[in-house]
């Protein structure tokens, strides 16, 4: 039997954390921390959750204490956000790079400067290169459920490796959204008890971390690369197990109405929800509109993007980091990277906006849509224009 | 025509034989690890101004400096990178760094 409760994003991937039966979770307790530490800080205290609660003195430590942990054995779970995420950067790539099944929520915020605490992914996009499996939930239910996942998956022999989920700052983070959450004991059955082959142990020493020279770096890095790639079909069959036990089913790419759509707005995070309501409007008015939701960033999806644009001819990309200097937003660069050479005859635009928490209304998305679709028909496929600013 | 094959030393792995994770599954690889080649100065020990009092072998950063039998300090110098330290710390000065090759 299921409940169904009113819960925050942050509490979602706490809950999530916590049926999960963590061993440790390491954190850096002040701000730009969120909930989700309070909250396991809570189940800890309360005795509701038997596990090691670290509060660290930076995130930099957070992470380096996480990776002894899950190096030991512990299920680890962290959480941070924004500069803090920042702070960890270093230690991403030695966690990903050990292949340790750490499991990390953050709330997606802008970064400094402007100093800000608001939404959007210019933190999380700063990650997509340090080998960390990496999803973007668009609800307070996927939160728990792609948490919860991310264990399984991060864990899995042929995984071991570090899993992000990504939710959206304050929008999500912060906002209460009734959740499903499972019984204790079909978690249990879902999850079974984590193991890594190279566990630290005193007494079969082994050597990590260890210096690579030219000669050897290479074939480390490519053995990596594969790696992180083969966990696809890992990932779908987790996610497919997980529909069959829980009901929700997920996909690296799910869509809304694109079955025949001419035009399809590909959005990632929270901002699925408002797109969806700007499709069904559009839709009413006739227009051949249809939406694609990215959950699943790393490892890219590419073949679902594939099928998911199959007989689409316009494809707007919306994307919540800005890239300075750069030609297109992050999200839009690898979509439009991904297709290049496969789908030439796909137009595809790139819309930015919603940056630090800045509000999209539904109109406005239909605004994205239309600017898209006059994008793709300029043929000015190099022009990423942004909604929503003033001037 | 014939596939060029690249030549490669046969001890050293492909990706496919990358160890896992980064990790070798034995300890004290180190041992067998030449940090000798990184030096330009190597020290060399006055034994006849050495007091025997071991501040070499307790400051040496790479824990490279082993007592010979006679209670004099030396530095094994397959390891010893000629940081300098070791001359830099003996109170008798009875360590004089010298160029290597010269």
């Amino acid at each position: 039997m299921s409940r169904r409760v009113p819960l925050e994003g942050s509490f979602a991937a706490a809950e999530a954390a916590k049926m999960a039966d963590v061993d440790v979770v390491a954190a850096y307790p002040i701000t730009p921390q969120t909930h989700i530490i309070e909250r396991m800080a809570e189940f800890v205290n309360n005795g509701e959750l038997k596990a090691a609660f670290i509060p660290v003195e930076s995130e930099h430590s957070a992470m380096s204490a996480c990776w002894g942990a899950s190096g030991a054995g512990a299920r680890t779970f962290t959480a941070t956000a924004s500069q803090g995420f920042f702070l960890m950067h270093e230690v991403l790539y030695f966690v990903s790079g050990l292949r340790l099944p750490v499991v990390m929520a953050v709330s997606n915020r802008a970064v400094g400067l402007p100093a800000n605490i608001w939404g959007d992914y210019s933190d999380a996009m700063s990650a997509t290169y340090t080998g960390w499996l990496q999803v973007f939930a668009a609800n307070n239910q996927e939160i728990f459920d792609f948490t919860l996942a991310a264990f399984r998956i991060a864990e899995d022999p042929r995984v071991l490796l570090p899993f992000m989920v990504h939710m959206d700052g304050f929008t999500l983070s912060h906002v209460v959204e009734a959740v499903v959450l499972p019984e204790q004991e079909e978690v249990d059955a879902f999850l079974p008890p984590y193991k890594h082959p190279y566990v630290f142990d005193t007494d079969n020493p082994c050597c990590y971390g260890s210096v690579m020279s030219p000669t050897t770096y290479a074939e480390v890095k490519k053995a990596q690369d594969i790696g992180i790639r083969e966990t696809l079909p890992v990932i779908k069959e987790v996610w497919k197990d997980f529909g069959k036990r829980f009901g929700r089913y997920y996909n690296p790419i799910d869509s809304y109405k694109a079955d025949g759509a001419k035009t399809l707005i590909m959005v990632t995070g929270g901002l699925a929800e408002t797109a969806k309501v700007a499709v069904d409007k559009k839709r009413a008015q006739g227009e051949s509109v249809g939406l694609i939701t990215l959950h699943l960033w790393r490892p890219f999806p590419f073949e679902d993007l594939y099928e998911a644009v199959k007989g689409a001819e316009n494809l707007v990309v919306f994307d919540r980091a800005p890239t300075l200097g750069g030609p297109t937003g992050p999200i839009i660069g690898e979509v439009k990277a991904a297709l290049f050479g496969v789908r030439n005859d796909l137009k595809v635009a790139g819309i930015l906006g919603a940056f630090c928490g800045r509000i999209l209304e539904v109109e406005e998305f239909e605004e994205v849509i239309d600017r898209g679709n006059a994008i793709c028909k300029s043929g000015r496929q190099e022009m990423v224009e942004t909604v929503g600013i003033r001037g | 025509m014939a596939k060029k094959q690249q030549v490669r030393p046969s001890a050293l792995p492909t990706w496919q034989e990358a160890s896992f994770g980064n990790v070798l599954p034995y300890a004290g690889g180190a041992k067998d690890y030449k940090t000798g080649d990184w030096r330009t100065d190597k020290p060399v020990v006055d034994k006849a101004k050495c007091i025997k009092c071991g501040m070499c072998w307790l400051m040496c950063p790479d824990a490279c400096i082993k007592e010979n039998d006679d209670g004099t300090f030396e530095a094994n110098l397959f390891y010893c990178k000629g940081c300098g330290i070791c001359a830099n710390v003996c109170p008798k000065d009875a360590i004089t760094m010298v160029e290597e090759g010269a």
